[in-house]
């Protein structure tokens, strides 16, 4: 589930004061200069020691830099550009079979050892209603190690203006193309996280990810109508190289319709097709509904792949955690358990993956440190796994975790959080080209759109960014009013192709939200363009007063 | 840090006023203490509390703003965060939307504090968790909710003699109850100032009763029914419908407010003239901030829909010189009227239709149309002849909160309502719509 803190920043605009969301505000050259490695240490010994002697079995100590930069643009003005840091330390212990968490903004030996005894003080008080203790699955310690995002420029020291000039010139192109209005933003994220536990682990970390969306807005007063077309690219977890696309990161979609990305991305020249296609779409033909083949570009996939199969295999969900807030999931353990449940058709397999370089959940060690891997989560069309934390580990009969623990902050706890899921690409040579040739009805779907799904991830509805309509095997017309209908288990079994490794690209998801209090976190998806049969699709146009 | 009364945040304000160099300083200092209880399989998963206050301060040259915070109240804190923000400033490009600091402003304070919800402790949260899991069990049923409760205060300021301070506290509680094997789901949500009007034991017992009733759900055909809607189920719909009420969004064709051939629909009847939709700071049973801190402009009561016309639209600063118009603070609550009945006698004078409990994943599909997409959700069930007759599985609906506001049968009684993704404080009240547009079937329980 997308939440909407992010928006915060961009409301504060027409100088009126600016709330940051993630932290404090700070200078951008102060960003470059890390905590101690040492100085860290020292803090988790000191919770560490404190969690024992007060009678913890185990203790865990996050110690967290968070630093970010939001540019907010607006047609051809900069509304906002704001730099924020957050510091701090998050205690987490078992005590009497209990957790407790207990977090502190003191950096200080006293200050963290007084958060480990408070830690410890409301795990003996939730053990009183607690019905098992907690079991964690074991983890070797690592001693000490580090881990960081590879990138080759640094975000933090490009130059504001270089950035601000870059959100302008993507707007002006988007203007000079056919857009009325454009906005346009660009987030960036440093986390660095210092982890250390009781089982002997010292893990330094420095995650480094963007993303820069965009929306063009193309206004006819004369019909009194509007329409949108958002950016095309991904969030990523890589340095500002991102930006510099050469002509191997771009290509031609399916019958040549737009140009699409891969490694790298081209923000001004999407953004002058952004203000191009919101134009046309003022005149594009509306659909007419009934079921139709749907092929499905990884940047629209993605999200569809992330409220489907992402957040229905989180093993908290399924065991009822999340029961009051995100939901359960359909995909329960007596469905995993048959080894038969088929959740998609036999082309389909999903892999869990915290390794992949780019992806936004890639990281060296979760929130509990725990190295990060990759496995199968359905393969041929069945479910096999889930994503599972220490302590659930035993639930599914894994005999370790699976590195699914992540906290969005310092003060936050940690908790059950997805890592990369992802379609694996089909085996035999099929260009998205190729995979229309085959289709007599068919829509082709580009960019992420509306999204809403139930309680238990089965019945949705997506829209998208682009729609082209494919009569015999060609692609025709673009159109609009578009959106898709289905539930899970029909729509991966109703898929009949898949493009091949060559075609196999990542989108993201930068504010997913789950927890409450609510946390978010970001994960990306990848696949290939992607074939379903006979989907049903409604026609989304509505007349009001 | 402790939480500053009315003349310690005055000292800290004129202190970080005095040492900007800037052209103008505007300052802001939020303090809360928030506690807060989750539990699920009945058993406490996660105990919090959290205590912070910031301080942001803004300072701008010429048209060139910079913003920075912190949460340190030493006098060398402040100075750093000033220089911050003057440092920023200065990389800052000039906005030529740049509006400057406003003048003097009258905050007429509103009740908005309560020492009951300001003396809630752990324990307090931690029986709230208790009757509510003890009551779940007691029928054979699994509860997951959360407990949460904020005491704090608000302060902003700025080089041109504004001054604003107020105290605040809340509470919320949400709790699902469902049957052991899945086949059953009951929910209900409360929202106060004060905590002398929550009850966590008669919450719970809602949403046991809906859980227990809404077991063997039947299947209706999707389609148009008359609806009785819960305030929770409206909550969100009604709420999002509001971003498109930006005058300047309107004035520029963006919204569903815009005028065909330019300029926007300010005066023009638009919903069933049973819609009565207003802001009010004071109101006693959703008091908010007597100010809208991102602008420091105090709020008005202000009719937003009256008789079903559009009687007013958000302006920022900006677009309100722009076009002539007067900004005020930006709403921070939404009350609705409506009539004396309550959701039972709603569905006692209802021949057929579906009585929903709650809504869920709610996204915007067009915004031309205002159409929304979403699900019901924890108690979905089939009326007939006054009576709850069986629960029905969970529908899928496409609907525009302009259409359901024209297609009104009866209102009901108001009741306070917080939001989850709506940045509203509401008092709403249930609803009888008739021809809701259910598009699709969810098997989800």
């Amino acid at each position: 589930m997308e939440r909407r803190s992010f928006l915060k920043v961009g409301a504060a605009a027409g100088g009126s004061l600016l709330i940051p969301v993630f932290g404090n505000a700070i200078a951008a050259e102060e960003l470059l200069n890390p905590m101690a490695v040492q100085f860290k240490k020292s803090l988790a010994d000191a919770a560490m020691n404190a969690a024992t002697k007060a009678g913890a079995s185990y203790c865990d100590v996050r110690i967290g830099r968070y630093l970010n930069q939001f540019i907010t643009t607006r047609d051809l003005n900069v509304e906002n550009i704001v730099n924020t840091e957050s510091s701090g330390v998050g205690v987490r212990v078992i005590a009497g079979g209990a957790y407790g968490f207990c977090s502190t903004n003191v950096m200080t030996l006293d200050s963290v050892a007084e958060a480990a005894r408070q830690a410890v003080a409301i795990a003996r008080a939730n053990a009183k209603l607690q019905s098992e203790p907690v079991q964690l699955a074991p983890v070797k310690g690592v001693g000490d190690v580090a881990w960081a995002t590879p990138f080759k420029k640094d975000w933090r020291t490009v130059p504001i203006k270089e950035k601000a000039e870059m959100l302008i010139a993507a707007n002006k192109a988007g203007m000079d193309a056919g857009a009325n209005f454009m906005q346009s933003m660009l987030f960036q994220v440093n986390q660095q996280k210092y982890f250390a536990s009781t089982d002997g682990s010292y893990i330094d970390q420095d995650m480094h990810r963007l993303w820069s969306p965009l929306t063009a807005t193309a206004v006819d007063k004369a019909t009194n109508r509007f329409r949108t077309r958002d950016g095309l690219s991904s969030p990523v977890s890589m340095g500002y190289e991102f930006f510099d696309a050469k002509p191997e990161n771009k290509f031609k979609a399916a019958g040549g319709v737009t140009t699409l990305y891969k490694g790298a991305y081209d923000l001004i020249e999407d953004a002058r097709a952004a203000g191009r296609q919101a134009r046309e779409k003022l005149t594009a033909k509306s659909v007419e509904p009934g079921k139709y083949d749907l092929v499905l570009s990884p940047e629209h996939l993605f999200l569809t792949i992330h409220e489907s199969v992402g957040h229905a295999t989180e093993l908290d969900r399924v065991l009822g955690y999340e029961a009051n807030y995100a939901g359960t999931s359909f995909a329960t353990l007596d469905k995993w358990q048959s080894k038969k449940f088929k959740y998609g058709s036999e082309r389909v397999n999903f892999v869990a993956d915290r390794t992949t370089s780019g992806s936004l959940a890639c990281v060296g060690y979760d929130d509990e440190g725990v190295p990060a891997k990759r496995w199968d989560i359905i393969k041929d069309g069945i479910l096999v796994n889930y994503q599972a934390t220490r302590d659930q580990a035993h639930v599914i009969g894994e005999k370790e975790s699976q590195g699914c623990s992540y906290a969005d902050s310092w003060s936050s706890v940690q908790f059950q959080r997805m890592p990369n899921v992802s379609l694996q690409a089909g085996k035999k040579p099929l260009t998205p080209d190729d995979m229309i040739k085959d289709v007599k009805k068919g829509i082709y779907i580009l960019g992420r759109g509306s999204f809403s799904i139930d309680q238990q991830r089965y019945n949705f509805q997506f829209g998208g960014q682009l729609y082209f309509e494919i009569k015999n095997g060609k692609i025709t017309n673009p159109l609009e009013d578009v959106a898709y209908q289905s539930n899970t288990q029909e729509f991966w079994n109703a898929c009949s192709a898949l493009c091949d490794e060559r075609d196999w690209r990542m989108g993201g998801s930068f504010f997913d939200g789950k927890g409450q209090p609510s946390q978010v976190s970001c994960v990306s998806h990848g696949s290939p363009t992607t074939r379903f049969n006979g989907i049903n699709v409604i026609n989304t146009a509505r007349k009001i007063g | 840090m402790k939480m500053l009364n009315q003349e310690e945040a005055k000292r800290v304000c004129d202190k970080v006023m005095a040492l900007s160099k800037a052209d103008e300083c505007r300052v802001q200092i939020s303090g809360n203490r928030r506690g807060n209880i989750r539990y699920a399989r009945n058993s406490v998963s996660t105990a919090g509390l959290v205590e912070n206050t910031q301080l942001t301060v803004s300072v701008a040259f010429g048209k060139r703003q910079g913003t920075a915070s912190v949460n340190e109240f030493d006098d060398k804190s402040l100075e750093k965060a000033v220089r911050r923000a003057e440092e920023v400033a200065r990389l800052a490009p000039e906005n030529p939307e740049f509006v400057p600091a406003i003048k003097t402003q009258l905050y007429k304070g509103s009740n908005t504090y309560s020492a009951a919800t300001a003396a809630i402790d752990p324990e307090y949260r931690a029986e709230v968790a208790a009757q509510s899991i003890n009551s779940a069990r007691k029928k054979g049923l699994v509860a997951a909710g959360f407990f949460s409760d904020s005491t704090g205060f608000e302060t902003v300021a700025n080089s041109n003699g504004v001054f604003g301070y107020q105290t605040l506290t809340n509470l919320g509680f949400t709790v699902t109850t469902r049957t052991e094997d899945g086949r059953g789901s009951g929910w209900v949500t409360r929202s106060a100032n004060d905590a002398a009007k929550f009850d966590a034991r008669e919450a719970s017992d809602v949403a046991i009763e809906k859980a227990l009733k809404s077991v063997d759900a039947k299947a209706l055909e999707p389609g148009r029914y008359t609806v009785i809607l819960e305030p929770a189920a409206t909550s969100e719909i009604i709420g999002r419908m509001f971003g498109a009420f930006d005058a300047r969004q309107a004035d520029e064709g963006r919204s569903f407010l815009s005028k065909k051939g330019g300029g926007n629909r300010l005066g023009e009847k638009l919903f069933d003239e049973q819609v009565n939709l207003w802001a009010d700071p004071w109101n006693t049973d959703v008091p908010v901030l007597a100010w809208d801190n991102a602008s420091m402009l105090a709020r008005e009561r202000t009719d937003v829909i009256k008789g079903g016309k559009i009687e007013s639209l958000d302006y920022t600063q900006y677009w309100a010189q722009k076009q002539d118009k007067r900004a005020f603070g930006r709403h921070g609550n939404m009350i609705m009227s409506g009539g004396g009945k309550s959701t039972e006698e709603l569905i006692a004078s209802t021949k057929k239709g579906v009585l929903v409990t709650r809504t869920w994943y709610i996204r915007m599909v067009d915004p031309q149309s205002l159409l929304l997409t979403g699900l019901t959700r924890d108690g979905t069930f089939y009326i007939e002849n006054g009576k709850i007759k069986h629960p029905i599985k969970n529908f899928r609906f496409n609907e525009s909160p302009v259409t359901m506001l024209n297609n009104i049968d009866e209102l009901g009684k108001p009741v306070v309502i917080g939001g989850d993704e709506v940045r509203f404080q509401m008092m709403i009240p249930p609803m009888k719509v008739r021809d809701f547009n259910f598009t699709s079937l969810s098997d989800a329980v």
